[in-house]
């Protein structure tokens, strides 16, 4: 359990390391959402370092693996979720890496409550999944 | 050079993903499930990584300027609309169903799942979505209020 805590720890300082590079050196956020929305979307102009980053961010789990994990839903699941997803982190200009992470980062109020709302509503979402009669949703 | 520091930078932050286990949708859901077996550890991460950042983020605010002398906007940090809220809510329903948000989905592209592939095209769909939404709504009706640029009500 401790371990636990300790990766959790040490991954959260590397990601922190990538925000913070992605910043310093090429003047971006590193929000997943937005670079991928804007990669897929063609948007004219330095394309180069968004597809870079993506590379980056997918290397070391193609070089070292995933380690172990578990997907909690099939693809009809997934295909909602992934939808939601997209949509919702579009609208609401960023996800848990461009608001949770850099926004807070920044000392955005915006952020905050960006981060507060799908951080309960998430909860709430497993909450209802889990432990009441939405369960077949699992 | 800007796509060498780019590509270094997705590493760190893609190595951070695999190491913390952020890309492990049951380790997600087991720390989003407070009423259940909580495991509180990925609060660990993100207040490492929100830990690191924050210099960066206080340098280049302070000075207009990244390290290579080029000027950087930061967004803005105040508003707080419709859009904002509502787009949120939406993503907090769908990394509650999967566990899965954005940078997770992509790195777990790299263990072949059919899955991984569902979710990832599924996002990207609806991300097209938004974009296709707001660009066809007005500025006066529900699907203007959707624009994450629509003007405050008045």
């Amino acid at each position: 359990m401790t371990s636990d805590y300790w990766r959790a720890l040490c991954g959260g300082l590397l990601i922190g390391a990538g925000a913070a590079a992605l910043l310093l050196l090429n003047g971006r956020i590193a929000g997943i959402s937005g670079i991928l929305g804007n990669a897929v979307r063609g948007r004219a102009g330095g394309q180069g370092w968004r597809v870079a980053f993506l590379l980056g961010l997918v290397l070391p789990a193609a070089v070292f693996g995933l380690g172990s994990i578990g997907f909690a839903q099939g693809l009809p699941g997934l295909a909602v979720s992934g939808l939601l997803v997209g949509f919702g982190t579009r609208l609401g200009s960023g996800c848990t890496s461009g608001h949770g992470v850099c926004g807070l980062a920044n000392l955005s109020p915006r952020s905050l409550a960006a981060t507060a709302t799908f951080m309960a509503v998430a909860g709430l979402t497993v909450f209802f999944v889990r432990h009441s009669g939405f369960a077949w949703l699992s | 050079m800007a796509f060498v520091t780019a590509l270094v930078a997705g590493a760190l932050f893609g190595l951070g993903l695999v190491v913390s286990r952020m890309v492990d949708p049951q380790r997600v859901l087991g720390f989003l499930d407070v009423a259940g077996h909580w495991n509180p550890s990925l609060a660990f991460t993100m207040g490492g990584a929100v830990l690191v950042a924050a210099p960066a983020f206080l340098y280049v605010r302070r000075r207009g300027v990244d390290l290579t002398g080029a000027a950087v906007a930061l967004p803005d940090r105040f508003r707080i609309d419709r859009a904002l809220i509502g787009g949120s809510a939406l993503f907090g329903i769908g990394w509650g169903l999967s566990g899965i948000c954005p940078g997770p989905g992509l790195v777990l592209l790299t263990g072949g799942s059919p899955r991984a592939v569902v979710f990832v095209a599924a996002l990207i769909a609806g991300s097209l979505l938004q974009g296709w939404v707001a660009s066809r709504g007005s500025a006066t009706g529900w699907l203007g209020r959707l624009r994450h640029d629509a003007p405050p009500r008045a």
